[in-house]
């Protein structure tokens, strides 16, 4: 973790270039050094950060006013932070009958400025909750007692929690979680509060900045999807290879602990939809004896997706599990206890996450909990069932080395497509999709759950959600389109993005004839395409091109008189 | 700690928190002289010499000194 100073002399570095996002921070108590901490680290992440930093304790003059500063800027980010020192403050002039309901009546105040907010502003909130102050009034038994501080400031942390599950709009900073890793006494300064009215100490403000900032990129569709697997010494204690089965470390006895408790954690991760691969120099065979036959191996074959042992260089391996999964290197982690690999891969794919695990596998978990790797901003049900789609994916691409003719591939898989629209059982995939899809999204506009379910009653717009299943299994929902009537007979094709898994099926086609039926149904004469590019869909830059569009300036469109239905093999389901 | 060892030591400190090659201080040095050293970089220059002598001055303190030789001063009461 760099220091604040280093992080502030990032301020004087060249911005021109990063991609710009307007943040309000609206605090409590000084927030100066936040302000230049969030914006150093910005610049580290590839962001210029504008700021707008309200005078401090404006929070309701700002959200109320609704000429404020805070509505002329029109952020897309809402930082807000109520310190702990203030909630005490209020909390000591209460009379004792009103204690109790010192939370409820905070989460009120909340609320209601969060929904103001989402009134008047297109504007993702991230609130920082509660560092836990125990004032020591009733020692332990502040626990038992509804009035006590701390009872009050861990209920309104948990319904902080409960609300920002109902609010997609509303994120939480762990600020208490913070505490809890670096400790109380680095977080708070005494002096310094007590001179400035600042209640993070400079040394903690790059962890602070930070966790703000894995919520960023989380929104803005910088997450991690894969982490990939060293074998021995990482993922169980000695060499398969050379101690055979019945000798590697794993289980509840002695250093074994310290790689089952490590394998749990890998398990729950796959669980929550992060993809699992193993890339390690052994002999294949031997290397799957342990996930075969080990009795207590946590993980086994079906919760990897992609398995790779051999002899080969690990950056060759890596970029071969990466064109297997089709995904960034930049969404990959690499875990390797060995200091030499690590540094071959970061060497040859500078963009991968190559965690400079301790030299103990004692302290492997604890120093990865710290990293925050798998931040992510949304969590839905087909999250967990990925590790099979990838193993489907793995098979076809075995079945499709039989076929010479591709169309022949295509037509063996049975395709159906069930073609909705935007609708409530739909939206929270959707929007994951929205959030996820770098390369194939032709104009990179992000959605998010209430963006989508706003877009399911508008009447100004079309809206399409693709799903693709063959004999090998479902893909579920896949592709997404977007389109905005216009009053001209012209429909323009405000967002087209389409899951990375899918590709080379003929899909563009299928969802193309679809977009064309819709205009012909609805008397439309032309479909207008546009390309922004970005940094990562140069893959599309060529889309329009090839489905038949004739460029205009920096548009493409498609007459639709004389479109001629595209080829495929999908059938709609 | 002799002054002028701690002089050079604060100076440092300085050098890095003001991100100035160019300052130079010395014991009759005050706020005023130093472009950066507003009472915002004062926080951080009392939390970097606090961490760089390994030790922690009083709120008190903090606003108490006019110069820089009464920082060294309140440095050397603490035993540096």
């Amino acid at each position: 973790m760099k220091e604040f100073a280093q992080l502030k002399k990032n301020l004087k570095n060249d911005f021109r270039g990063l991609k710009k996002i307007k943040i309000a921070l609206l605090g409590d108590t000084a927030t100066q050094f936040l302000n230049q901490a969030i914006r150093g680290i910005g610049f580290d992440h590839g962001f210029d950060l504008e700021i707008l930093e309200a005078d401090f304790n404006q929070i309701e003059r700002q959200v109320y006013d609704p000429t404020s500063e805070l509505y002329e800027f029109e952020p897309e980010f809402v930082i807000l932070f109520q310190s702990s020192h203030k909630l005490l403050g209020k909390y000591n002039k209460l009379k004792v009958e009103e204690q109790s309901s010192l939370s409820f009546n905070e989460m009120e105040s909340i609320s209601s400025i969060y929904i103001i907010l989402s009134e008047k502003l297109k504007a993702k909130v991230i609130f920082l909750n509660y560092s836990e102050i125990n004032d020591s009034i009733f020692g332990n038994f502040a626990n038992k007692t509804e009035s006590s501080f701390l009872f009050q400031l861990r209920k309104l942390n948990f319904n902080l929690m409960e609300f920002a599950s109902n609010h997609p709009n509303f994120y939480i900073c762990d600020l208490s979680s913070i505490q809890n890793q670096i400790g109380k006494e680095n977080l708070f300064h005494p002096s310094v509060y007590i001179n400035t009215e600042m209640v993070l100490s400079i040394n903690s403000l790059p962890y602070v900045a930070s966790k703000i900032l894995d919520i960023i990129n989380a929104i803005n569709g910088k997450i991690k999807k894969c982490v990939i697997l060293d074998l021995d010494n990482t993922t169980w204690g000695g060499i398969i290879g050379d101690d055979g089965v019945e000798n590697i470390q794993i289980g509840s006895l002695g250093i074994g602990k310290a790689f089952t408790e490590f394998q749990y954690w890998v398990k729950k991760l796959k669980n929550r939809g992060i993809i699992v691969a193993v890339c390690s120099k052994n002999t294949e065979s031997v290397a799957k004896v342990p996930f075969e036959n080990h009795p207590d191996m946590v993980l086994r074959l079906d919760d990897i997706s992609v398995f790779i042992a051999n002899w080969e260089n690990k950056a060759d391996n890596i970029r071969q599990i990466q064109s297997i999964l089709n995904i960034g290197f930049d969404s990959m982690v690499f875990l390797d206890d060995n200091p030499f690999e690590r540094n071959i891969v970061r060497e040859n794919i500078p963009s991968i996450c190559v965690p400079e695990l301790p030299e103990d596998p004692a302290e492997y978990l604890e120093y990865l909990y710290t990293l925050n790797l798998f931040e992510t901003n949304s969590f839905s049900k087909e999250d967990n069932e990925r590790t099979k789609l990838y193993q489907i994916e793995a098979q076809r691409a075995t079945v499709q080395k039989k076929f010479t003719n591709e169309g022949d591939f295509l037509k063996s898989l049975n395709m159906l497509s069930l073609v909705e629209s935007f609708n409530k059982f739909n939206t929270p995939r959707v929007a994951q999709l929205s959030q996820r899809s770098n390369q194939f999204n032709l104009r990179t506009v992000r959605y998010n759950e209430s963006d989508i379910e706003l877009l399911c009653t508008s009447k100004e717009h079309a809206t399409f959600a693709f799903t693709l299943e063959d004999k090998f299994g479902d893909n579920g929902l896949i592709c997404v389109i977007i389109l905005e009537k216009r009053d001209n007979q012209e429909l323009f094709i405000d967002t087209w993005f389409m899951s990375c898994r899918v590709l080379k099926r003929g899909m563009e086609n299928f969802v193309l004839n679809t977009i064309v039926n819709f205009a012909n149904e609805n008397n439309y004469k032309k479909i207008i395409g546009e390309y922004i590019p970005s940094s990562k869909n140069e893959m599309v830059e060529n889309h329009y091109l090839n489905l038949g569009f004739n460029q205009k300036e920096s548009f493409w469109e498609l007459a639709i008189d004389k479109y001629k239905s595209r080829e495929n093999e999908i059938k709609i389901k | 700690m002799e002054r002028f060892e701690i002089t050079q030591k604060i100076n440092t400190i300085f050098v890095d928190v003001l991100d100035n090659e160019d300052i130079v201080i010395t014991e009759n040095t005050i706020a005023n002289d130093v472009e950066e050293w507003d009472s915002l970089t004062h926080i951080q220059l009392v939390v970097a010499i606090e961490k760089y002598f390994k030790i922690r001055f009083t709120s008190k303190e903090i606003q108490s000194w006019n110069d820089v030789s009464e920082m060294i001063t309140c440095i050397q009461e603490k035993g540096i």
